[in-house]
Order: structure tokens, then C-alpha cells, then sequence
């Protein structure tokens, strides 16, 4: 009965979502306050049947029941209860509910707040957000359905969830990262708004801002834990792969990260508006392409789901729709905002603009790496070919290079022009001793790879050292929008220190051990024990046991395990770790090669939890902008309005 | 002309039409450039056999390992192991590191690397299906089978 009932909430949510649709629409169009303001009761309901369903399949889930076809192929009576839960999201069609679930979500929290908007505004934004939850849930009801019953002849027992996909990772993973894409349709919506009232002004970017450095600070969130799940599940240390499906999360990220720079011009000095809102269109429509990617199967990846064709084709289709529409609706009203703009090429707008130009085209490049084996494949008539990390890294690094050379400046520059030399002049000094102090510290890290990665760490530097030094120059109050900046660009500064670090003093070894051997590695003696058998809930495993010194000094203990899952007929990798913040000790069983030798990977990672926690620096400083209060104010002024006006 | 005595915003518009036209083509042609030097192709083993497969230059090559065919060195991580398009060509792949954990016989496998003039492929990665149903798209366009499941794929290089 319960899937019965989330199948029926799918139905009643859709149904609801034409009305949120079409009613707002209607009431712009006739002027009407009444059909206007229907949107946010539909909104509300359209979020409850979502979440009831969402429910009746985390029931289905927790009670093991195996006559849905979703729930009998990826669990199991044996799956621990947390994975149960997050094996909602483990495969497509689930994962999609949870999509939609989001969508719903963050198209009601549109409908509370948002009293700095007028009536028709708010109006035509949900009605795009309306439009967007109708597309979701007939994908869901008629592509992807998760409530299908396989009755009659139900299994007894499931096929178990994905052994890769039973870790932590999968329960904030996925939520965070589709908090991210789907909350880009905010901004989309807010665009689209703007451009069918023919209205493009500051009000709408403030509006705009916080709804959009929300989004991004999850998909940040999302990406960071993405790869440091990666890092430790895949079972060798990488923590970036430029994998297809990494890439499609990556692209709106970097497009979102223009936007909400842009979208910071475009309030305070009313300059590139156009622009800023072909970034929003750009930036969900980005989130839709990865969305097609992950589930149409067109390219093979770690994260790919079963491949569908109707599937495919339905999201293409919308894809379709959803960008060509608003593109098409762009090239008619985009140019409506005529701003005389005034800035110099020191001014800060100038720095923004940079920033724009190198995210957009790093993202093209993305875009293109990533599409180019389809194009190739289709032009040459089948000929199958792969874009590796080589490509990516040779394209993005140079212009993130650039782009980090610009953000140095980016405490100091001002709105209008900024006296660059003076800048340089008064910090000359300070600069030559960052750079060799610097130089300095790789020197005594005593690498032979002196000069490899010294650029971006003098990069990182430099940008740590203004954004300390104008900090401690501030006299007035720090804002939540001088905070937020802060972090987050420090947050990049110690991402970058991160990824040159443990990518050019990374050591790292595939041996061949026996009970007995010892192996030495950037200091640190690694004595193997052997393996022997252990179990599981619902695995068998062969567990390693390493001992860790250092200068003859215990470090730690390791036992990495080999995991086979009987129910999935899968083999795992399970590293163990030893972390500090400085260094990682990573080890991996590969297979066994002997009698009782065992192939044994052995990685020592300096600084590499520098990037997560980068990551989440940014994105924590991408949260606190909310709290500025700028946008508070304006919701106390219409507050005070609202009540003067129930008052009288 | 006179950069000097342009209206300002003359000036600046010409400025930023500037920059966006050298970053935008600057991109464009690295990328391009970066985009031919880094394409790996794929090779059938039948091709790699007839000489249509380039020598010393980083390919992929595909195909069922074959049964009893996998053979390890007793001091190092060294494997060497046959793929074949299951019509009678194949190829020797040396592989030294570990292999992904769903390596087995009998079962699809895509490696990349170079072929040597020995005609032995040295593989620097070896890619494996992560699922029972699944096969590596290239493999089954090889093996001209219809019907293919995509899952999930694990790798290890």
C-alpha cells in the first residue's frame, strides 16, 4: 500500500506543480492578485506529496520490501540501517526523486522569502520554478518510476546496494551536490522572471545574490566531499580524476562562481547585467547537461547509472526546451538593460570582468574535453576515443594560474579605478619577502622538485598575505559580505597550497609484499604482517596489518581490507589511513600474488587534507555572505511595511 | 589611431573587446592544440594485429582476457595476460602495478598504453567492468553484441 500511496503523491505533486505553473502565469497576464498569490500554497503542497513520497520509499527502504523493483535491487536484509536509508539515492531513480524532492524544496523557499520582490515578480519566478518541478516529476512518473512493483514474483532478498556506494560518502555526498544544481534554478528562474517583465535592475541582482552563493556554497560543499569520498573509496589515493562525471559537476560550478561575482558588480555598480544573467541560464543549464550526462549513459564513468535510451532522450529533450528556450527568450529581451558603465581597467569591475572571462572560457574547455569523444565519435563514424587528464590539466592550470594572479588584488581593488601602482609600490617590500620566504620553506622541505608548483605556491601566498594585510588595515566593522569573501578566497589560497604540495611531494609505491618485508617511504617505515580473514555485516574480508615507524618510533598501526561482498558478487577496496593535517599515510591491498605475498600500495600524502578543508572554507564563507546585512534590512523595511499596513 | 584622446568609454570598451578577444582565442587555440596532442584512440586487437595500431604512441586497446592466460612475476608486481577479440586475435599486455579489483578471466577489459615494436602492449592502466552486466562500450561494439548494460565502472590505474 505505502508505495502505492508515494506513487499517488508523485501524481498529486505533479498535478500541483502544472497548477503552480499556470495559475501565477495566468494571474500576471490578467493582472490578477488573486491567481498570483496561488503560487506559494501550491508551491507548499507540491513540497509536502514530494516529501510523503520521499517517505513512503525510505518505508519501503527500512522495511525491506522487495516487491519494489527499486528497493530489491539495491538493498539488502543484511545492509546496515544507514545505508538502507542512503541507498534511497544509491541508483537513478531514486536519486531522482531525492533531485526532485530538492527542487520542491528550494521552489517553496522561494515562495517564504521573498518579500523584497514584488507580486508579479515573485509570480513569474514561481511559475518558472513550476514549470521546472512538472519536467522533474513526469520524467519521474513516466521514465524513472521508483515505486514499480515487481509483483507477482517478487525476490526474497535484494541484490544489495552497490558495495562502492555503502560508505559515508553516499549519505551527504549526493544530497549536498544536488542542493547545489537544483538550487541554480533559482537564480535561472529569477532571470527568466526578469527578462519576460522586461525589468533588469540592481533589485534583482541583490535578490539574486544570496539565492545564488547558497546554491554554489553547496555544490562546493558537494564537489569537495565528492572528492575526498574519491580519495579514500576508490582505493589509490587520487582525489581529482577529471572524470566525465566530475567535470559535468565541475562546469557549473566554475560557471556559478563567474555568476556569483558577477551577479556582485551588477548590485553595486548596475554594470553587466546582461551578461550576469546569461551566466544564470548558463549556470543551471550546465546542472541539466550533468544531469543528462550522469543518467543517459552517453559516457562511461565511475558514476554512470543504467543506461535507459528513453531516459536519455526524455532529459535531452528537456534540456532542449529548458536552454533553447531561455536562450531564445534571452536573444529577445537580453539586451534591454542600456548601462553607460564606468570603470578603468584597475577597477574592480575590470578584475570581475577577468575573473568572468577565465572561469567561462576554463569551463568551455571543460565542456569541450568532456563532449569531444561524443563529437569524435559521431564524426568519424564510430571511431572511440578518450580525453585524459593530460588535456584538462594542461588547459586549466595555466588559466587558473592567471586567474589566481588577478585574485591577489581582489582585497585592495575598488569600484570605479583602483591605484594599482600604488598598491605595488607601498607592498614591494612585503611581496619580495613573501616570495622568499617562500622559496625559503621549499628549500627546506627539501624537494627535488624545486621548481615545479613554485609559481601557484607564490601565487597562494601572495593572496594570503593581502587578504591578512587589508583585514588588519579595516577600521570599520567587518560585514558578513567582507567575512564571507574573506574565507572563501582563503579557502582557495589553502586548496591551491593543498593541491601543489601533494601533487609534486607525494611518494608513493606499488610492492610486492610478504609477511616480514618492510618498505621505506618518505621517512617512514612501512613492516607488512600479513592478512588474514575477517566478516562483516555482509562482507567477507582479507584484512592487512602494516606497522607504521618513524625513526624507529611507533606511528600507527594500519589494516587496509580487501572486501568481498557475497550478495553483489563484488570485490572492494577498503584503505586505511592515517591522517594528520600535515600528512596522510594511505594504504591500499591490491591483490594477492603469492603463496602469502600481497600486492600492497603504499602512498604518503602531505597537505592533501588542505584541499578539503579549503573547500569547505570556501563554501563556509559562501554562507556566512547571507547573513549580511543588506538583505536583512530590506526584509525588516517591508516587514515594518507589511505590519503598518495590517495595523491600518 | 589615438589611444589617448578616445572617449573614455570609447576606450574601455575597446579595452575589454581587446582582452576578450585575446583570452578568448588565446583559449581557443591552446585548447585545441592541448585537445590533438592528448586523444587516445581505441584499437581492436585485430587492428593492433594487422599494423593499423600506431607504435610507441599512447593508445587503448580492448578486449577478453583470455582464460589461463594471465601469468605473474614471483619478485614483482609485473602481470602479463592476453586480450582477444574472441576471433582468434590477440594480443600480449604487460601491466606492472595492481590491477583493478574486478580483473578477472574471461572478462572485459580496456588497458591504455603504447605498443612496443616487439608488439607487446605496455599498459600504464588497466580499466575493468564493475559489474556483471556491464561491458565496456568499446569491447561490445567489437564483439558486435546488441544488447549492453551500463552499471558502474571501477578502475585502478
Amino acid at each position: 500500500m505505502i508505495p502505492e500511496l508515494g506513487n499517488f503523491s508523485l501524481m498529486l505533486a505533479l498535478a500541483l506543480s502544472l497548477g503552480l505553473t499556470i495559475f501565477p502565469a495566468l494571474g500576471v497576464r490578467s493582472k490578477n492578485m488573486v491567481f498570483m498569490r496561488t503560487g506559494s500554497s501550491l508551491a507548499l503542497g507540491v513540497f509536502l506529496f514530494m516529501l510523503v513520497s520521499f517517505f513512503c520509499l525510505l518505508y519501503a527502504f527500512v522495511n525491506d520490501d522487495f516487491t519494489v523493483t527499486y528497493v530489491a535491487n539495491n538493498s539488502n536484509t543484511a545492509l546496515p540501517l544507514p545505508y538502507k536509508i542512503s541507498a534511497i539515492w544509491g541508483a537513478h531513480e531514486g536519486s531522482f526523486l531525492l533531485w526532485t524532492l530538492i527542487m520542491s524544496g528550494w521552489t517553496l523557499a522561494v515562495a517564504v522569502f521573498n518579500r523584497s520582490l514584488t507580486t508579479d515578480i515573485t509570480a513569474r519566478v514561481l511559475a518558472v520554478l513550476g514549470g521546472l518541478n512538472v519536467g522533474f516529476l513526469a520524467f519521474l512518473l513516466f521514465a524513472s518510476n521508483p515505486f514499480e512493483r515487481s509483483l507477482p514474483f517478487h525476490p526474497q532478498d535484494g541484490a544489495d546496494l552497490n558495495p562502492l556506494l555503502q560508505d559515508f560518502g553516499l549519505i551527504v555526498h549526493p544530497p549536498m551536490l544536488y542542493m547545489g544544481y537544483v538550487g541554480f534554478a533559482v537564480p535561472f528562474a529569477l532571470a527568466i522572471a526578469t527578462l519576460t517583465a522586461g525589468r533588469l535592475d540592481s533589485a534583482w541582482a541583490r535578490w539574486s545574490r544570496p539565492w545564488t552563493n547558497a546554491a554554489w556554497a553547496f555544490l562546493t560543499i558537494g564537489i569537495t566531499l565528492g572528492s575526498w569520498w574519491a580519495y579514500y573509496e576508490l582505493g589509490w589515493g587520487g582525489w581529482w580524476f577529471w572524470d566525465a562525471v566530475e567535470n559535468a559537476s565541475f562546469m557549473p560550478w566554475l560557471v556559478g562562481t563567474a555568476l556569483v561575482h558577477s551577479l556582485a558588480a551588477s548590485e553595486k555598480r548596475g554594470v553587466f547585467k546582461s551578461w550576469t544573467v546569461l551566466l544564470a541560464i548558463a549556470a543551471f543549464s550546465l546542472s541539466l547537461l550533468g544531469a543528462f550526462l550522469v543518467r543517459s549513459g552517453v559516457l562511461t564513468s565511475v558514476h554512470a547509472f543504467a543506461v535507459d535510451p528513453l531516459r536519455g532522450v526524455f532529459i535531452l529533450v528537456f534540456l532542449i526546451l529548458v536552454v533553447g528556450g531561455s536562450l531564445f527568450l534571452y536573444a529577445f529581451r537580453g539586451g534591454l538593460s542600456k548601462n553607460r558603465a564606468n570603470f578603468s581597467w584597475q577597477s574592480r569591475e575590470a578584475f570581475i570582468l577577468s575573473n568572468n572571462l577565465l572561469l567561462v572560457v576554463s569551463a568551455a574547455a571543460i565542456l569541450i574535453g568532456t563532449l569531444y569523444p561524443l563529437f569524435y565519435e559521431v564524426v568519424s563514424g564510430g571511431a572511440k576515443i578518450s580525453v585524459g587528464p593530460p588535456y584538462f590539466n594542461a588547459v586549466f592550470v595555466p588559466l587558473m594560474g592567471v586567474l589566481f594572479l588577478f585574485m591577489i588584488f581582489s582585497p585592495f581593488s575598488k569600484w570605479g579605478d583602483t591605484n594599482l601602482r600604488l598598491v605595488l609600490s607601498e607592498n614591494k617590500w612585503w611581496i619580495l619577502s613573501v616570495i622568499i620566504g617562500v622559496v625559503i620553506t621549499s628549500f627546506f622541505l627539501g624537494d627535488n622538485v624545486f621548481f615545479k608548483g613554485l609559481l601557484l605556491k607564490f601565487l597562494a601566498a601572495l593572496i594570503l598575505f593581502f587578504l591578512f594585510k587589508n583585514l588588519l588595515q579595516r577600521k570599520t566593522k567587518l560585514s558578513a559580505s567582507y567575512t564571507g569573501m574573506f574565507l572563501a578566497h582563503s579557502g582557495i589560497a589553502v586548496a591551491i597550497l593543498g593541491v601543489v604540495v601533494t601533487t609534486y611531494y607525494s611518494e608513493g609505491k606499488d610492492v610486492r609484499m610478504e609477511p616480514g618485508d618492510k618498505l621505506d617511504l618518505s621517512g617512514y617505515q612501512f613492516e607488512f604482517f600479513g592478512v588474514e580473514k575477517v566478516r562483516g555485516p555482509n562482507y567477507l574480508a582479507d584484512q592487512g596489518e602494516i606497522l607504521i615507524t618513524r625513526d624507529g618510533k611507533k606511528v600507527a598501526i594500519l589494516r587496509p581490507e580487501k572486501r568481498f561482498y557475497p550478495v553483489a558478487q563484488d570485490v572492494m577496496t577498503e584503505a586505511a589511513m592515517h591522517v594528520t593535517p600535515f600528512r596522510d599515510l594511505y594504504i591500499a591491498l591490491g591483490e594477492p600474488v603469492g603463496e602469502k605475498a600481497w600486492a600492497v600500495r603504499v602512498n604518503v600524502k602531505p597537505f592533501v587534507r588542505w584541499i578539503w578543508f579549503g573547500g569547505l572554507l570556501i563554501a563556509l564563507g559562501s554562507f556566512i555572505t547571507l547573513f549580511d546585512g543588506r538583505y536583512r534590512a530590506i526584509k525588516e523595511k517591508k516587514a515594518r511595511l507589511f505590519s503598518a499596513e495590517v495595523a491600518t | 589611431m589615438k589611444f589617448g584622446v578616445m572617449k573614455p568609454h570609447r576606450r574601455q570598451r575597446l579595452v575589454v573587446i581587446l582582452f576578450l578577444l585575446i583570452t578568448v582565442g588565446g583559449g581557443v587555440t591552446f585548447m585545441l592544440i592541448a585537445l590533438n596532442e592528448n586523444i587516445n584512440l581505441f584499437y581492436s586487437t585485430e587492428q593492433i594485429l594487422s599494423g593499423a595500431a600506431p607504435k610507441n604512441k599512447p593508445i587503448k586497446a580492448g578486449g577478453m582476457v583470455l582464460e589461463g592466460s594471465v601469468e605473474r612475476s614471483p619478485q614483482n608486481l609485473e602481470v602479463r595476460f592476453l586480450i582477444s577479440d574472441m576471433q582468434g586475435h590477440s594480443v600480449p599486455i604487460i601491466y606492472t602495478g595492481i590491477l583493478p579489483d574486478l580483473f578477472r578471466e574471461g572478462q572485459g577489459v580496456v588497458t591504455e598504453g603504447m605498443l612496443e615494436d616487439s608488439g607487446n602492449f605496455r599498459a600504464s592502466r588497466v580499466l575493468a567492468k564493475h559489474d556483471e552486466n556491464y561491458m565496456p562500450p568499446e569491447i561490445a561494439d567489437m564483439l558486435e553484441e546488441k544488447h549492453v548494460q551500463n552499471k558502474s565502472w571501477s578502475e585502478i590505474p
